[in-house]
């Protein structure tokens, strides 16, 4: 291999190896450091989600135990279906746990947390968490309050 | 009375030679523009250019792009724990790399790296009279000297600008989920939420082109217009980096303004 052709081939890679940078950044990282869990699918309905998205961690006492794995809107009650993937070794949860959507601190990101029940039967794969409650929009609660200090 | 007639005499003449500057800088850009595509016919002298010019300053780039990008992990997560909101680590580190640092400090680090050397070579080359000799064998210098430079340096800027926002990602990452326990998923969700690929990718590299058509010009101009003389070379070299780093800061303010301003 002459000189030339060794300086074109490593012109070459430097070139691709510039437009793969690109295109990693452009096209949303795909699905670059999606952590996969191991365990088994929970279900839940949320009247809103606000903000909760893909990956976003599933917590039991402030610990996280799963993801989140994918959220559609049911079809038939407008509701999001949130399909949650939790670790297998905890599969004691009572079949009657709640599921809240909280935020961390005042700015950080959505998340699920667990709350515990009180159930002798544990939630299986493919169960559904009937007990929800939605992601607080700081504006609704901000306009409850506004319209209680009204009615006063 | 005579020191202040003087003080405004120097002044006048600062402001002439600095339009006089300008000027033959654009019309030298007018010259370059009319070889820019009949450069191509040799895209090997390109390929050597952009070897020269690109993938020699690799190392520098992705060095400094990795101690950026730690450096954002760790003040980032400083600043984000307050809020307790380390969970926008990664798109804090991503988006000030890929709009801002990325170009910027890859632009500055290339005028001192590769358009110095560029024009050190052609101011060499005016001054041991290769380009005189060039044009005497009917060969145009524009076209095989000044042009595959310009390309080279204006195919390489973008590219490394890319790298080294990779590259510093990659840092803030390693500082923020490995060494201080970011959630890891959390950080890779954000960007891929809050990141798009069109208002931040693609304007930033399109910031990046634009840095490094300037830096190109400038390199290029200051080595074919420098003095044939040792002192003349140095100076040339000063100047290219000098401009250089002025106008890429100057412009990024200006297209920030247009891009992402109000």
């Amino acid at each position: 291999m002459n000189v030339q052709r060794g300086v074109e081939l490593v012109v070459g890679l430097f070139v691709l190896a510039g437009i793969a940078a690109l295109m990693v950044m452009a096209l949303q990282w795909s699905n670059f450091g999606a952590s996969r869990i191991s365990g088994y699918e929970v279900l839940a309905r949320f009247d809103n989600v606000g903000g909760l998205s893909e990956q976003s961690p599933v917590k039991l006492a402030g610990l996280t135990i799963g993801r989140v794995d994918s959220i559609e809107i049911h079809p038939e009650t407008f509701q999001a279906e949130v399909r949650m993937v939790i670790d297998g070794k905890y599969d004691n949860l009572p079949s009657d746990s709640f599921a809240n959507i909280y935020t961390a601190g005042l700015l950080g990101a959505k998340y699920i947390e667990i709350s515990p029940g009180g159930a002798l039967e544990s939630l299986q794969d493919g169960d559904r968490i009937t007990m929800t409650q939605s992601a607080i929009i700081l504006e609704s609660v901000v306009s409850k309050f506004l319209f209680d200090k009204a009615k006063e | 009375m005579r020191a202040v007639l003087d003080a405004i005499v120097r002044l006048g003449r600062v402001a002439i030679g600095g339009a006089v500057h300008a000027g033959s800088m654009a019309l030298f850009a007018l010259r370059l523009a009319v070889v820019l595509l009949p450069t191509w016919t040799r895209p090997r002298d390109v390929a050597q250019q952009v070897y020269a010019a690109g993938v020699l300053s690799l190392v520098i780039i992705l060095v400094a792009g990795g101690f950026v990008g730690l450096v954002l992990g760790l003040q980032g997560y400083n600043i984000l724990n307050k809020f307790n909101a380390t969970e926008s680590l990664g798109v804090m580190v991503a988006l000030s790399l890929v709009r801002e640092l990325g170009p910027v400090v890859a632009a500055l680090l290339f005028a001192g790296r590769a358009g110095s050397a560029i024009t050190a070579e052609i101011a060499l080359m005016k001054t041991t009279e290769q380009l005189a000799a060039l044009e005497m064998m009917a060969v145009d210098p524009m076209r095989r000297v000044i042009g595959p430079r310009f390309w080279g340096a204006l195919i390489s800027v973008p590219l490394l600008a890319a790298m080294f926002s990779m590259v510093g990602i990659i840092g803030g990452y390693l500082i923020g989920v490995v060494v201080l326990g970011v959630d890891q998923a959390s950080f890779w969700g954000q960007i891929r939420e809050q990141m798009d690929p069109w208002d931040d990718v693609a304007e930033g590299a399109l910031k990046s082109v634009a840095f490094g058509a300037v830096i190109a010009l400038i390199s290029v101009f200051e080595g074919y217009r420098a003095e044939p003389t040792a002192s003349g070379m140095a100076r040339a070299t000063t100047q290219t980096v000098v401009l250089s780093s002025l106008a890429v800061l100057g412009l990024d303010f200006v297209m920030t303004a247009f891009m992402f301003g109000a």
